[in-house]
């Protein structure tokens, strides 16, 4: 049984990398780690897909569970007296109310139930999970990667901030560890453990620097986190109470919907939470306080992967229901309302953060709504999210370095100032929104999943008016940095090495996978479906073939500036007759010299946070509500 | 099912075809406004005329955008008129729409700035209209490959009388006319100089212009779509929608952005919500 070798060694490694971080003082020590566990980690995920490739879904044989599961009681604990620890010394009562409440539940179910589960097998691994321990093992190990220089920079530049590095990289491994283990467990109370983990360590991340607003915003994730933590709770408590002896994964999803649906809605909730849903989204705005690989490891690749793969593991239970409906319908008003809100933010890592939001809401209403199309649909956009938002955030966290800045208005002009990392965003950007880049097929996938789904055409309409608003935020965006600004200088300088790797690395992964996804979606998409829903949904020959012909035109296109053309005259551009030198400087009316400067549209009165966020954050809640609600009914009436 | 030698053939003729269109509309327009007009044939001398200028340029790059802008029409149109599927066509629209804009913002005016922000904000105007169209022709005829749709002897018209409604009202924007020609028009008078256009002049002006035929013949043949079960009834409602939209033209002033974006989106939702509902409705809960 070789794949559980594997998958036990790609939750324990990062473990045992995270320790010697931990130890290592030595800027040189802690490159040569990173790097060597970063390239292990990659290749062991490969070879993962190699070995268990074409065999469906794969069950450990019965690993002694129970000395694990005690470990795992045991760390629970000394996680939650550390929170408790952290909400005491900075008063944070509710966090402590919400610990107590979370440690008293589990107490009582190890106490009372623990003894009558019984799960054959706690790891598993097929399809799904493969991509997702793919998603984790390069593009979590590339920002690992890439913090190394981002970092050292970091620390040069925030003089202030206490250089803690080895606590960093130790969680950074720490949740790459977590994140393996969540994807591959099947024990609910595994799932549970590492979930717990997930949110521990993004609260540390989040608020490493120390600030007063870190410390505040790390706090704000925390307690939410918390509070779908108790939704988890609820649902292995209510498994036990039910003594069905159902703990596991596969065991739920067969288990029919009568005993599974209410713990499903409650593991729902605090996936809607983890997955930064509304009313939860303001923790993942907040988050991006944190250093930018950070923000790029906890939502393109991690921490918000970690719910939306919930809730689609669920999703069959979900099918049909009610109950999922209405978290379908939550997650299309959060991609409708985050999606108007990014139009009005100026802060490049607040619009990467809206727009996640917003992707993770369109992830979240195709699980809800469960159907084999809407989970292809799913399963398409966290893979293609991943690799798009990652690049983004990576590219942004370089010119911010650079720039000082993360106005997107700063960046007038970046192609002419630093080409190489522009040409990275815009490739990022390009893949968030344009066609045939993979978010575009995905959302193109979408639709179709939704129109063939009752009550569809709901979830259409609602589908089209976000898009739209991403195409308009992405363009004008994109418009910035292809701003051709003659006058600057060129200050990009010298990329770190690690930084271009990642950058590198990403932007070849964007295309890759969007020339071979017809191939991931036969081999490993396709079995997946096939396994859960018995269809299969596909994309037709012709429309594959004329996706990449439009890939080809995009690629060769820029390649058409390489060849020998005239030189033609250059003017400078019209303002109202006035002389205009190229940088936009104009002869005013007193003969003063003055300079224009271009921004971009905000539409802060129709799109504002202020104006939006309350409607999502009512419309969400009470839609959790009545998701909550019709779950209790149901359980009542059937 | 993708008929490459229409492809082709769009990509031949839909430029002369547009160009014979732009003509007419020219010719009718200054009849409404008791003018003789020019000849009918007017738009082909003023594009030849704008190939033998000088191709000056604030930089470089905007050449690039103009030439990218003209295939990726020519590519949404030949995949239009090959058979492709409505959504792919409608994302490649898109893209061609983008390599305008970025044009625009790359010539760092200020006037072509606004215009490339505006430009922006009519895509945000049409594209839910445009997509909630396609989807609906797809619940009628089951199919969202153009060549299916064409040859279906369904009355499309019959099932989406809203969505054709709410499609002729963004059509006025994908046309650039009044009262929705808010980031660049034909008209002399404009309020932001010549919006996205500003800064192209010579040959990359001219490019678009074509630019402007190909989509021109490309939105008809979404039109065509609605009457495809009678060929002579789509002729007919292609001309009749045509010169309503001219008449709409000459007899609108423009309007703010606001008022372009919040209408089209209002009709977009009220019509897509109806005619859907309706839809569903009678297909028995099936959509």
């Amino acid at each position: 049984m070789q794949f559980v070798q594997l998958l036990i060694f790609l939750i324990l490694f990062p473990l045992v990398t995270a320790l010697f971080l931990l130890v290592a003082k030595k800027e040189i020590e802690r490159t040569w780690i990173v790097k060597l566990s970063a390239v292990a980690i990659a290749l062991v995920t490969i070879w993962l897909l190699i070995t268990t490739f074409d065999k469906g879904e794969l069950y450990s044989p019965a690993i002694p569970a129970e000395p694990i599961g005690l470990v795992m009681f045991i760390l629970e604990m000394l996680i939650a007296v550390f929170i408790l620890y952290l909400g005491i010394r900075h008063r944070k009562y509710h966090v402590i109310a919400l610990i107590l409440v979370q440690s008293v539940m589990m107490i009582f179910f190890e106490l009372t139930y623990a003894h009558s589960t019984a799960v054959t097998s706690n790891l598993f691994v097929d399809e799904f999970s493969n991509i997702l321990a793919l998603i984790i093992g390069i593009i979590g190990s590339l920002i690992c990667v890439y913090s190394l220089g981002y970092m050292k920079h970091f620390h040069e530049h925030h003089a202030a901030i206490p250089d803690k590095r080895n606590i960093f990289f130790f969680v950074m491994f720490v949740f790459i560890s977590a994140m393996f283990g969540l994807v591959f467990a099947n024990n609910l109370l595994w799932v549970y453990f590492f979930w717990e983990v997930t949110t521990l360590c993004s609260f540390l991340l989040i608020g490493y620097t120390k600030t007063e607003e870190a410390t505040n915003n790390a706090f704000d994730a925390l307690w939410m986190n918390l509070l779908g933590g108790i939704a988890f709770a609820g649902a292995i408590l209510w498994l036990g109470m039910a003594g069905n002896s159902v703990m596991g994964l596969d065991q739920l999803l067969v288990s029919g919907k009568a005993i599974a649906l209410i713990p499903a809605a409650l593991i729902g909730f605090a996936g809607l939470v983890k997955a930064a849903q509304m009313p939860f989204s303001s923790w993942l705005v907040g988050a991006m306080v944190a250093p930018t690989p950070v923000s790029a490891l906890l939502h393109s690749s991690t921490m918000v992967k970690a719910g939306v793969y919930i809730l689609v593991r669920l999703a069959p239970i979900f099918h049909g229901t009610v109950t999922g409906y209405v978290l379908a319908l939550v997650g299309a008003f959060t991609f409708l309302i985050a999606s108007g809100i990014a139009i009005s933010q100026s802060n490049a890592k607040r619009v990467l953060a809206y727009s996640t939001i917003a992707n993770l809401g369109l992830i979240t209403a195709c699980a809800g709504i469960g159907t084999y199309e809407s989970i292809w649909a799913a399963i398409l956009l966290i893979v293609f999210h991943a690799i798009s938002k990652s690049l983004l955030f990576l590219a942004t966290g370089t010119v911010e370095h650079r720039l000082r800045s993360r106005e997107i208005d700063d960046m007038s002009g970046l192609i002419v100032r630093m080409p190489r990392i522009a040409a990275m965003m815009v490739i990022g950007i390009a893949g968030m929104f344009l066609a045939p880049f993979g978010m575009l097929i995905s959302k193109w996938a979408a639709i179709r999943a939704f129109i063939d789904a009752p009550f569809g055409f709901l979830f259409v309409i609602i589908l089209v008016f976000g898009s739209a608003m991403t195409v308009f935020f992405w363009a004008k965006w994109m418009g910035k940095i292809l701003t051709v600004t003659p006058d600057s200088r060129r200050i990009e300088g010298e990329v770190d090495r690690s930084e271009w790797t990642a950058l590198l690395s990403l932007a070849g992964l964007s295309f890759i996978t969007t020339i071979v996804f017809p191939l991931l979606s036969v081999k490993l998409l396709e079995p997946f479906l096939m396994e859960n829903y018995g269809q299969v949904a596909q994309l037709s020959q012709d429309n594959i073939i004329i996706m990449i012909l439009m890939l080809f035109l995009i690629l060769m296109l820029p390649l058409s500036i390489l060849l020998p053309h005239r030189q033609h005259r250059h003017l400078s551009p019209y303002m109202g007759g006035r002389t205009t030198t190229q940088d936009l400087r104009f002869s005013g009316s007193l003969g003063v010299q003055k300079k224009a400067t271009l921004s971009n549209y905000y539409l802060t009165r129709y799109f504002g946070e202020a104006r939006l966020r309350p409607i999502g954050v009512w419309l969400c809640s009470a839609l959790i509500g009545i998701m909550l609600l019709a779950t209790v009914l149901r359980g009542v009436i059937v | 099912m993708i008929n490459i030698v229409w492809g082709l053939v769009f990509v031949l003729v839909a430029p002369v075809l547009g160009g014979l269109i732009a003509g007419i509309d020219r010719k009718i327009t200054a009849r409404m406004q008791g003018r003789v007009g020019p000849s009918i044939f007017q738009s082909f001398w003023d594009v030849a005329k704008l190939f033998e200028k000088e191709n000056a340029v604030v930089n470089e790059t905007q050449i690039f955008y103009a030439i990218c802008y003209v295939i990726f029409m020519a590519f949404t149109g030949s995949l239009f008129f090959a058979g492709g599927d409505l959504l792919l066509v409608i994302f490649a629209l898109t893209i061609a729409q983008i390599f305008l804009v970025l044009g625009a913002f790359a010539a760092n005016s200020p006037y072509s700035y606004i215009g490339a922000e505006r430009e922006l904000l009519q895509i945000m105007a049409y594209e839910p209209m445009v997509i909630l169209t396609a989807v609906g022709m797809y619940v009628v005829t089951k199919s969202f490959n153009v060549s299916d749709i064409a040859a279906t002897t369904t009355p499309v018209i019959l099932f989406i009388p809203g969505l054709f409604l709410g499609f002729i009202y963004v059509l006025t924007i994908k046309l650039r006319k009044s009262p929705f020609d808010i980031s660049t028009s034909h008209h002399a008078h404009q309020e932001i100089v010549k919006g996205v256009t500003t800064e192209f002049s010579g040959p990359s002006l001219g490019w678009i212009e074509i630019t402007h035929w190909y989509e021109t013949v490309f939105l008809l043949g979404f039109v065509w779509l609605f009457f495809g079960f009678n060929p002579i009834v789509a002729v007919v409602a292609v001309i009749v929608v045509y010169l309503l939209e001219i008449l709409i033209d000459n007899t609108n002033a423009r309007v703010k952005w606001q008022l372009a974006v919040k209408s089209s989106w209002a009709i977009a939702a009220i019509m897509g919500i109806v005619n859907l509902a309706a839809l569903y409705i009678l297909n028995g809960g099936i959509s």
